[in-house]
């Protein structure tokens, strides 16, 4: 938790020496409370009251990142419960279960999958993060063999090594030195052999535990033996009990400050079904997983997953912007009418949809206005008859209508006048105010 | 040193609401946490899922939603009954999307027959849908409201712009009401503030702050039920503690992913199991978000649903 301006005071030197640029050790501290300066400033403070205050000032949720390279997964860093007080900061991770009882052809197979993964949606890069090869088998030799399929085919994908086995972690992280890997499956029985493996291989180590009780103290235990990295798993297997440990967890870490339970979580959603599993990962990205193991990636499941992921992790007080361009909506022809709006993604989606809903095949031009609304975007002048007249010029959608008659929104319809000067040739329309009542006005048209 | 699990306690509630008469009646809402948060609290019923119907058939529907109805879509009745016998259904909403204007233009009295003929074949309860066309509404709600008089229905949508009429109706009648606002707070907390004002009391009412689709602004609605939730449980605002409404089929079955072909989008995969993943994530995320009563048109997405909220409560 924050240490308060007071608080940081009395650890100070109380000489007032000035050497930090500040007249005196109390302003020091408050400017510290503040983050407006940094603990280096001070020469004289001593090494105990900087690792107090390094502690207190860390985020609530350990930042962490596994795998390497550009498909390194960032996890942790999250500061609060609800994404409408402010974006949640790290996108869960999905991660595909690969068990070592597979054969190397199927291994190769899932490979080739999670890399082909991967699609472009509203402008974001989005894939299956990462890989779970686990040690179904029981035997150390098999999950070795797997690993180094995964190595050879899945060389960039971050990778987890499930098992509770010490000789089998040890065989099958080696191979992924250097590159990050989690080694899950630290556990009350062999959490000393584990944290010794994930220290010497640089593996953050995935801590599983029977119960959030087990699960705090284990990672306590952990840090003891100098490990920093860790993922949680609290044993929760059911959605219900997921959201039950995942919130208190969550809770704890950022309203609490308790350090014990300050990383990222683990969930296991594999279920047979693979709509189900899809449905399971949806809980995990509302309700704070850092990495949701499934064990089936289909097209059709991952394209629901990224976009839930991406609308749930995307920033609530910046405006979501779609494209600016000419959208066709159904297949218009030359004839077709043309509606001008913003590009305020809300006000993107319910005109759009409105006149989907008219079944009307129409263009729709969209301007970009920095996400605002219509009325917002007008009183900001970012809307204005110059702008938008200049946006029409440029989009080149004149050589494809055969009328050049422009439809625009209801609440801007004194900017009509001035529009029709600055488009010569053009006809400007003042379509309807609200959205809803598109498709009664393409009908009377 | 054990873990201390930093339990809440609310000072609000969200309101029970129930619909429909006899043994099939059921609960939505009452619990007195965040949605599925029994850890802390009590929470007394599981979601509802309405399935619907319509009062014509279903042209507009993509491949994948219609087909499963193309036996008995033809004909309300037949639709309501096989939505009830085969699928189990705890409750079914029913659209009359065609008196639209625009649409069939079917005239309140139409609406009136098929209300009275789903009533009598059926005995789960009904939620009567008006085609939201705000003036039209008014006289078909007001008429199938007196309809379906002292059968516990939940009569929608009252919007700003007619909600005095058909909340008058659904009074005089004795039924729920559907309050639906567009995406903000303000507008819920205000239109059932006005809605009471009627006299029309406020454990009757479910509030509907907008549906959209996953992909298609889902985050707002997501947000909007989040904010109602907690203004109803941490401020024990009573003009928020009404059940949430996710009218998700309509948002979900309109959207280019639920009926582009593999062939054109290879990336997205097969078309009729991502249809159906969409309907089915747009509802579960809105139902952890704080929706209490779905309404849903795919019997496999919403037998999904079901099995998530089997492992939820
Ligand atoms: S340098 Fe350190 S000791 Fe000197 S005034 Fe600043 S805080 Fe105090």
């Amino acid at each position: 938790m924050a240490l308060s301006g007071v608080e940081i005071f009395k650890l100070l030197p109380k000489t007032n020496c000035k050497k930090c640029g500040s007249p005196t050790c109390l302003a020091f501290a408050m400017k510290l409370a503040q983050r407006q300066a940094s603990i280096d400033a001070c020469p004289d403070v001593s090494e105990e009251a900087k690792k107090i205050l390094g502690e207190a000032s860390a985020p609530p949720i350990r930042p962490i990142t596994f795998g390497a390279g550009e498909k390194a997964v960032k996890m942790g860093e999250e500061t609060v419960l609800f994404r409408h007080d402010k974006k949640f900061v790290n996108p869960s991770a999905f991660a595909v279960e690969i068990k070592d009882t597979l054969s190397e052809d199927e291994i190769a197979k899932i490979c080739q999958q999670v890399i082909d993964s991967e699609i472009d949606r509203v402008g974001q890069k989005l894939r299956i993060d990462a890989i779970m090869l686990s040690n179904v088998s029981g035997d150390a030799g098999k999950l070795e063999a797997a690993a180094k399929v995964v190595a050879a085919k899945a060389a960039v994908v971050p990778v987890i090594i499930s098992t509770t086995n010490p000789q089998a972690a040890e065989a099958a992280v080696k191979l992924f030195a250097d590159k990050r890997p989690i080694l899950y499956g630290a556990n009350t029985s062999n959490a000393d052999a584990m944290a010794a493996i994930a220290k010497a291989h640089k593996a953050v180590l995935g801590v599983a535990a029977n119960g959030l009780d087990e699960l705090s103290g284990l990672t306590e235990k952990i840090k003891g033996l100098g490990v920093a990295d860790m993922v949680l798993d609290s044993g929760a297997r059911k959605a219900k009990e997921i959201i039950e440990h995942n919130t208190l967890i969550r809770r704890a870490a950022i309203k609490k400050g308790d350090k014990t339970v300050g990383y990222p979580v683990i969930n296991f959603m594999q279920r047979e079904d693979s709509l189900l599993e899809g449905l399971l990962a949806s809980v995990g990205v509302a309700k704070y997983a850092s990495i949701i193991v499934m064990s089936g990636i289909e097209k059709w499941k991952n394209l629901a997953l990224f976009t839930l992921r991406q609308n749930i992790y995307t920033d609530p007080q910046v405006p979501m912007q779609v494209e600016q361009k000419i959208y066709h909506i159904g297949e218009p022809k030359p004839e077709s009418p043309l509606f001008i709006t913003t590009n305020f993604s809300l006000t993107y989606f319910i005109v759009s949809g409105e006149i989907e809903n008219s079944k009307v095949a129409s263009r729709l031009a969209v301007m970009d206005c920095e996400g605002l609304s219509v009325l917002t975007a007008w009183a900001a002048g970012k809307f204005t008859a110059s702008k938008i007249a200049q946006f029409i010029q440029e989009s080149g959608v004149e050589k494809d209508v055969a009328n050049k008659e422009l439809i625009l929104p209801g609440y801007v319809a004194i900017l009509s006048g001035a529009l029709e000067e600055k488009l010569p040739g053009w006809k400007i329309t003042v379509g309807p105010r609200e959205a809803n009542t598109i498709p009664a006005f393409l009908k009377t048209r | 040193m054990a873990f201390t699990a930093p339990k809440e306690t609310y000072s609000g509630k969200v309101y029970p609401v129930t619909i429909g008469t006899g043994d099939k009646a059921v609960t939505c809402g009452g619990e007195n946490v965040l949605p599925f948060h029994s850890f802390e609290g009590i929470t007394p019923s599981r979601p509802v899922i309405a399935i619907e119907i319509q009062d014509v058939p279903p042209a507009d529907w993509p491949d994948t939603v219609r087909k499963p109805y193309d036996a008995v879509s033809g004909d309300p009745v037949s639709w309501a009954k096989f939505c009830q016998d085969e699928l189990k259904a705890k409750a079914l909403a029913l659209r009359l999307v065609g008196t639209h204007p625009d649409r069939e233009n079917r005239s309140p009295a139409d609406a009136v027959k098929t209300v009275k003929d789903v009533l009598a074949a059926v005995q789960v309860p009904l939620i009567i849908l008006g085609s939201n066309h705000a003036e039209k509404d008014t006289s078909v709600l007001v008429a199938v409201a007196e309809a379906a008089k002292d059968k516990n229905c939940i009569i929608g949508k009252a919007q700003e712009a007619n909600y005095k009429t058909i909340a008058a109706a659904s009074m005089a009648n004795n039924h729920k009401l559907i309050a639906m606002s567009e995406l903000d707070i303000n507008l819920s907390k205000q239109l059932n503030i006005l809605i009471t004002q009627m006299g029309f009391d406020k454990e009757k009412i479910i509030t509907d702050p907008m549906c959209s689709a996953l992909g298609y602004g889902i985050e707002y609605t997501y947000s909007v039920m989040e904010r109602i939730r907690l203004a109803a449980l941490t401020q024990n605002d009573v003009t928020m503690q009404q059940p949430l409404l996710g009218d998700v089929g309509m948002y979900v079955w309109k959207i280019k992913e639920a009926s582009a072909p593999e062939a054109d989008l290879p990336q997205w995969g097969a078309l009729e199991e991502r249809g159906i993943a969409w309907e089915a994530e747009t509802a579960a995320a809105l139902m952890i978000a704080g929706a209490g009563l779905l309404i849903m048109r795919h019997p496999r997405a919403i037998k999904e649903v079901e099995n998530l909220i089997d492992e939820l409560v």
